[in-house]
């Protein structure tokens, strides 16, 4: 898995440069519009990936595999369940800046289901809501949001159970 | 001191090799929606109510950017007369599907991971979307 990590990401950002090459030859104004793009969303990101990168050296100085284990782990009962969804609501910025962090909490023990619940949980964006509510009336937001913060927790369990090992059952 | 040195190195190292799956999934998002852009979904949708919900959780599936411009596209879907249901199947499975994000998610959390939580997303969002109309009704 290290190995995948440090080097499939290499791979994975030259095959998607090649890619914007071969736009930039057949197409260059839409290219162009795509590095647009591209630094827009860059800018929009660095913020937060400062946020994640504090979060990152704080769970490694802080966080041992113990006390993961007992905040996130399989014995962190209720309070790991409605921690993992809390923080899913808070979390901010695009999820692909958070899977580094989740990878290094669940190498350190947090549990498969509670890595999944805090990814569902994040559908749920208080600074959304009112506007989710504008769009589409106060109720449909309340239904929609208690809907997903229930399927979160469904969707932890089947994970757990889904990925389970097969040696380990 | 030592400690808190050695925990600033393992996170940089870290960091530095989320790096290029960032900037890749950064790169890969431009790309696709210099493509493909938004209005052109608009036209697949209104041809029969029940592909309409599987068409609007693929579209969000398959789409990225701001939650708000999932609001937007499905606010404008509803007034252009697409059902509830499919609107809801693109809201939410736009916010827990990434079919863009794969890769990435893939890379770091392993790729059995990626793949049922995503399937598994896919289906929620069309329950969802169900259960959500059918709760609406209920609640008059």
């Amino acid at each position: 898995m290290q190995g995948k990590r440090k080097f499939g990401g290499w791979l994975f950002l030259a095959g998607v440069i090649l890619a914007h090459g071969a736009t930039a030859l057949v197409e260059p104004d839409l290219a162009r519009r795509a590095l647009a793009s591209f630094v827009a969303m860059l800018r929009e990101v660095a913020p937060v990936l400062v946020l994640v990168f504090v979060l990152m050296f704080l769970a490694e100085r802080f966080l041992t595999p113990a006390r993961t284990r007992a905040w996130l782990g399989r014995g962190s009962g209720l309070r790991g369940w409605l921690l993992a969804v809390v923080a899913g609501v808070i979390s901010t910025g695009p999820v692909y800046t958070w899977y580094a962090l989740l990878a290094e909490l669940r190498d350190k023990g947090m549990r498969t289901a509670l890595v999944a619940v805090l990814l569902y949980a994040r559908a749920i964006k208080l600074p959304l809501l009112p506007l989710l509510a504008h769009y589409f009336g106060l109720r449909y937001m309340l239904v929609l949001s208690l809907l997903i913060a229930g399927f979160s927790i469904l969707n932890g369990l089947l994970m757990e159970r889904l990925l389970r090992q097969p040696e380990a059952e | 001191m030592a400690d808190t040195s050695q925990a600033l190195a393992r996170t940089l190292r870290a960091f530095v090799q989320m790096l290029p799956i960032l900037l890749g999934m950064l790169l890969l998002t431009s790309l696709i929606l210099a493509w493909l852009p938004r209005t052109q979904l608009l036209a697949l949708f209104g041809r029969h109510a029940s592909l309409d919900v599987l068409l609007g959780a693929v579209v969000g599936s398959v789409a990225m950017g701001h939650p708000l411009a999932g609001y937007i596209l499905g606010g404008e879907l509803l007034a252009g007369g697409v059902s509830l249901i499919a609107v809801t199947a693109l809201i939410v499975s736009w916010v827990t599907v990434g079919v863009v994000q794969f890769p990435a998610e893939a890379l770091l959390l392993g790729r059995r991971f990626a793949l049922t939580r995503n399937l598994l997303c896919f289906l929620f969002a069309i329950a969802i979307a169900y259960l959500t109309v059918g709760m609406m009704r209920l609640l008059g």
